[in-house]
């Protein structure tokens, strides 16, 4: 019994609409930058669904691309808080705002 | 049997997802995060993405979550003065109406256009994965592939320069 | 019906085979090393001391199975089979033998086969780091953070050269799958004498593959996660008992994995040069076959053995200069000379 794309599609939905809620309220920048994992990963699912649905393999190409953008940007991000730990000794983003005015 | 494995898998992703974001312990939240990767592996499996299942293992798990862990564990961000303090009432509230609201909206979104439709038996399996991939890979997406190392050259170089302490002699450290 | 029975079957005997070679590769380990040191090692339980690791499995089941009150309860107890469950699963997808004729009944010696076969053991390999840094955090103890960060960033490191060092021969086989790379080393043959193994074709790659291998599996000289004398003993200076012996034999059966995966990728797995014909299918050939198969994997187990009575630690800056400034670079390079070999020859 095959499984309804319906199914992933809103399943994808649901595990993006996690992520969103993850960076909207968590301070931790740490925890917020897995959230963003969690979101790329939903709209991962999102295109290896579609292209198992039109039999195409651009999908998975264009995941593969996500995979690898997204090692960089961890790599990045996690360099960033560790600066920031070291100069602020604390990662909750209300308290970074050395920026805002 | 392959719907057993899809709502096996979908509510391991889930659950592992609503934990994520509810953790307080950073380091229980990358634990989360890495059984939603394997989750997410076992659905890429259904879908016969067998190349992208392993790789999602190897970059996502094995990788960039021991990445997380290392920093987790080097700031020591574990220890009880370094949890952030608890949301206010109004503020829980507010979280799960947003969570409803987005989901209501993406679900609706994603049921409205593909409702009903099985994924198709008769499209093309990829079981020759991996050399389909690469093909596509090395030929129509030829120029994407090389932006995509030259980015993870700049994040590397990037890297390097941020995380070096002390400029100008003295050992380095390296990631 | 057939086939869910065979896989049964052929899981029970890996399974058991691999707890027992786990259990007797660390008699080896005691009996080597007391060779190498000029000692007689253990010898009084059974005959040249064969029942010891009957005896050290009871030691371990009867001892007192501490939990320290300072340690993160879950994950403490998480982290061992964490570590022990990744190693032994490694050896499902290795062809420890062709196609056997049992009962009138053919039998492939490989639990499954599956299409992307060097991946998912890259990705075992990857997971292994897990157990290792969960039980350093949660031990709560400073030895045992040091060890868990220690081999994050060793096995990181390493995993980078062990993933390389395979894409050469992978390059000239074109596919992942173990059973379909042996098969094409024993097919062929190079100068019309040496068997067609790739350890000949792919030298670089077998000596980088072998130390990226090494440093995976934590072992002498790239134990620093556990280094006795600085770091007590490392990530599980905190277990006792049973959970310890899971951490120990996840180290053996990593090595027993690491071995036989040498041995299928790069010393052309159950094929037996000039005695035995790649494509008979009698009994006698695949007994041989699988003959040929354990004594090359224990011949890589002894070569771990070996090895670790021999070298002398690292340093930690020394382990990391070799895994980035030395393996790195060299994997490349084999990466660039199989391709350029490949393009001038089709």
């Amino acid at each position: 019994m095959a499984v309804p794309v319906t199914y992933y599609l809103i399943l994808s939905a649901m595990l993006f609409a996690i992520g969103v809620t993850g960076v909207l309220i968590r301070r931790n920048a740490i925890v917020i930058f897995m959230c963003i994992e969690l979101m790329l990963n939903a709209v991962n699912l999102l295109f290896v669904t579609m292209a198992r649905y039109m039999g195409s393999g651009s999908g998975q190409v264009f995941v593969f691309f996500v995979m690898a953008v997204s090692a960089a940007e961890v790599a990045v991000g996690l360099a960033i808080i560790i600066a920031l730990y070291r100069n602020r000794q604390t990662l909750d983003v209300g308290e970074v705002n050395l920026l805002k005015w | 049997m392959e719907q057993i494995f899809f709502f096996v898998f979908a509510a391991i992703a889930l659950v592992a997802g609503v934990l994520l974001v509810a953790f307080r312990n950073p380091v229980y939240s990358a634990l989360s995060l890495v059984a939603a990767f394997f989750a997410l592996a076992g659905l890429f499996v259904l879908l016969n993405a067998y190349f992208l299942a392993a790789v999602q293992i190897i970059v996502y798990a094995g990788a960039i979550m021991v990445l997380f862990l290392f920093v987790i564990m080097l700031l020591n961000l574990g220890h009880a003065g370094a949890l952030e303090r608890v949301a206010g009432k109004y503020r829980r509230v507010a979280v799960v109406l947003l969570a409803a609201v987005l989901v209501a909206q993406l679900g609706f979104m994603a049921g409205r256009h593909w409702a009903g439709t099985p994924v198709s038996d008769e499209a093309p399996l990829f079981t020759d994965n991996v050399n389909a991939i690469g093909k596509l890979l090395y030929t129509r997406y030829l120029f994407p592939f090389e932006v995509v190392s030259l980015i993870l050259l700049v994040a590397l170089i990037g890297v390097m320069v941020m995380v070096k302490r002390d400029r100008g002699g003295g050992e380095s450290r390296s990631r | 019906m057939d086939y869910a029975i065979e896989s049964v079957v052929k899981i029970v005997v890996v399974f058991g085979g691999m707890l027992g070679a786990v259990a007797y590769l660390v008699l080896a380990e005691r009996k080597v090393s007391a060779y190498i040191q000029n000692r007689l090692g253990p010898n009084r339980v059974g005959p040249w001391g064969l029942l010891q690791p009957l005896a050290d499995g009871l030691k371990f089941l009867f001892k007192e199975d501490v939990i320290p009150r300072h340690v993160n309860r879950f994950v403490y107890l998480a982290a061992p089979p964490a570590i022990l469950v990744p190693a032994l699963m490694g050896f499902a997808i290795v062809p420890f033998g062709d196609t056997m004729t049992l009962w009138g009944h053919e039998v492939r010696l490989q639990i499954a086969d599956i299409n992307v076969g060097v991946l998912y053991l890259l990705a075992l390999a990857s997971l292994g780091v897990y157990g290792v840094v969960l039980g350093g955090w949660a031990s709560n103890n400073k030895y045992a953070l040091l060890g868990g960060l220690r081999a994050s960033a060793q096995m990181i490191s390493y995993e980078l050269a062990l993933g390389l060092s395979l894409i050469g021969v992978l390059m000239a086989a074109g596919t992942l799958q173990l059973d379909e790379i042996v098969r094409q080393q024993s097919e062929r043959t190079l100068f019309g004498f040496l068997p067609g193994w790739n350890v000949f074709t792919q030298p670089l790659g077998f000596v980088l593959f072998t130390a990226a291998a090494f440093a995976e599996s934590n072992r002498l000289p790239f134990d620093l996660p556990e280094s006795e004398q600085e770091l007590v003993a490392g990530y599980h200076a905190e277990y006792s008992s049973m959970k310890f012996a899971m951490f120990f034999m996840a180290e053996y059966a990593h090595m027993i994995t690491a071995s036989a995966v040498i041995a299928t990728l790069f010393f052309g797995g159950w094929h037996m040069p000039w005695l035995v014909d790649p494509g008979s299918s009698s009994i006698g050939a695949s007994l041989l076959k699988l003959l040929a198969f354990l004594i090359k994997t224990g011949f890589f187990m002894f070569l771990f053995l070996w090895v670790r009575w021999t070298l002398p630690r690292f340093r930690y800056d020394q382990v990391m200069w070799l895994g980035w400034k030395v393996l790195l670079p060299l994997a490349l390079l084999n990466v660039f000379l199989t391709g350029l070999y490949l393009t001038l020859t089709h």
